[in-house]
């Protein structure tokens, strides 16, 4: 379908951007790589007044090294990052996870920031966002804020970005070294996880000595699994593993739907998170 | 609103109201019909077309996102009489059935060889995987990206 009749406005700057979503109100709305608004305005389930077209802001596109941590431009596309010399090498796990968003044309378009804050609870990088400790830089009328992952996921399909506000970057702490894997269940012909897992471990001596996981699509916003990660210090073999990864669905609260009802989406949780870990953890 | 948009080595200037898809700038505002609508949901990948040297999926893009840019369509593949490698290789190969997918096919096999002259067959798949053939002739398809791999030089793994 062709999509309602919409203004068009394309700032140049973050100053520019806000203030366009302020004159345009409520029903103003951002288009970054525009995948997943694109599908919505054709559909009709989305009729913005005006759309602000953020994708040639020159400030919020690109990757780089800050001391201990990788800033990404929220611009920056999948294709991008999951390329990226420094992403691969400091955080293999979110290389990972983008490379298993959609399909190589919607890579090319799609942006990290476009899809953290559009938070589906079946994409892929809100969970290895919140298994790598995230924090965000958010841009409105009063000036920058920075939000940190547990605070930046709201509910479904809403973060912390107000609706007058543009989400300028994401700030990840290295995690040089750590062995990282993102395990997706999904339908072949279609690539939103029925339940994702994004694993990252730190070994030492053939031990786990440090992990961080973030389950995808069990709840709706994704979810850490602390107790998982506790349970993991010290595991050393498949078993141990598969042990630490039972409380995976702990605090998950997932929906019931045409792909799997809530108690398998647990069950996934725990057989996922025992999967990711050994692959992350070459166990 | 006015863009400027470079088709096919063809500068076209054009006023387009914003909310109109590039796909549809392209059929309806300067004729390449060789680029075809097929789901209208983002999945198939029958649109795609080359958007500064990238795949894109034009169903998926606004017409006024092009504006400023380098657009190729199936059409602008061929350099006189003389075939692209990747559409020789599709007929040599037999890589169509109906038709509908091919030229979205060939354009994310154009994309895909660009970044890795010499993939495997997995890697293949894994490249056209925004791209759906309902006659399922998948198996030509790959054979095809092959094919097309070892006329341009890089050959397959």
């Amino acid at each position: 379908m062709i999509p309602v009749a919409f203004d068009y406005v394309r700032p140049t700057s973050v100053d520019e951007a806000v203030a366009a979503l302020v004159a345009g109100g409520e029903d103003a709305k951002v288009l970054a790589g525009g995948q997943s608004l694109m599908p919505v305005l054709r559909l009709r389930m989305a009729a913005p007044s005006v759309v602000v077209d953020c994708s040639r802001i020159d400030e919020i596109r690109g990757i780089r090294e800050e001391g201990d941590a990788i800033v990404i431009g929220a611009g920056t596309t999948h294709h991008a990052v999951m390329s990226s010399a420094l992403v691969q090498q400091h955080l293999s796990l979110l290389a990972k996870a983008t490379a298993s968003v959609a399909d190589p044309q919607i890579r090319h378009r799609g942006t990290l920031g476009g899809a953290l804050a559009h938070a589906d609870p079946a994409g892929d990088q809100p969970a290895a966002a919140a298994a790598l400790d995230a924090s965000f830089t958010i841009a409105g009328p009063g000036g920058r804020r920075t939000v940190g992952a547990s605070d930046f996921f709201v509910d479904y399909f809403t973060t912390a970005v107000g609706p007058d506000e543009v989400l300028v970057d994401v700030r990840l702490p290295k995690r040089t070294g750590w062995g990282a894997h993102y395990e997706k269940f999904n339908r072949t012909a279609q690539a939103w996880a029925i339940v994702g897992v994004a694993a990252t471990v730190r070994m030492d001596g053939g031990r786990i000595a440090e992990a961080r996981i973030g389950l995808t699509n069990v709840a709706p916003t994704p979810v850490r699994a602390r107790s998982v990660e506790a349970a993991l210090v010290g595991a050393g073999d498949a078993a141990a593993i598969a042990a630490a990864a039972q409380s995976a669905a702990d605090g998950t609260s997932p929906t019931s739907d045409q792909h799997a009802d809530a108690e398998y989406r647990q069950h996934l949780a725990r057989v996922l998170t025992a999967r990711a870990v050994q692959k992350a953890a070459g166990l | 609103m006015r863009i400027s948009v470079s088709v096919d080595g063809t500068v076209y200037e054009d006023d387009v109201e914003p909310r109109t898809l590039l796909v549809h700038w392209l059929r309806q505002g300067i004729g390449k019909v060789g680029t075809v609508v097929g789901c209208d949901t983002s999945n198939c990948g029958a649109c795609t077309v080359l958007l500064d040297g990238r795949s894109v999926k034009s169903c998926s893009v606004l017409a006024v996102q092009a504006d400023g840019s380098t657009v190729t369509t199936i059409q602008g593949l061929s350099t006189g009489e003389e075939w692209h490698p990747v559409q020789t290789a599709f007929k040599e190969c037999h890589g169509l059935q109906c038709g509908y997918c091919t030229p979205g096919m060939v354009m994310s096999t154009v994309d895909l060889l660009s970044e890795n002259p010499s993939p495997s067959e997995a890697e293949i798949r894994e490249g056209l995987e925004g791209n759906l053939c309902r006659c399922t002739g998948y198996h030509n398809i790959v054979k095809s990206v092959a094919y097309a791999a070892e006329l341009m030089g890089g050959g397959s793994r």
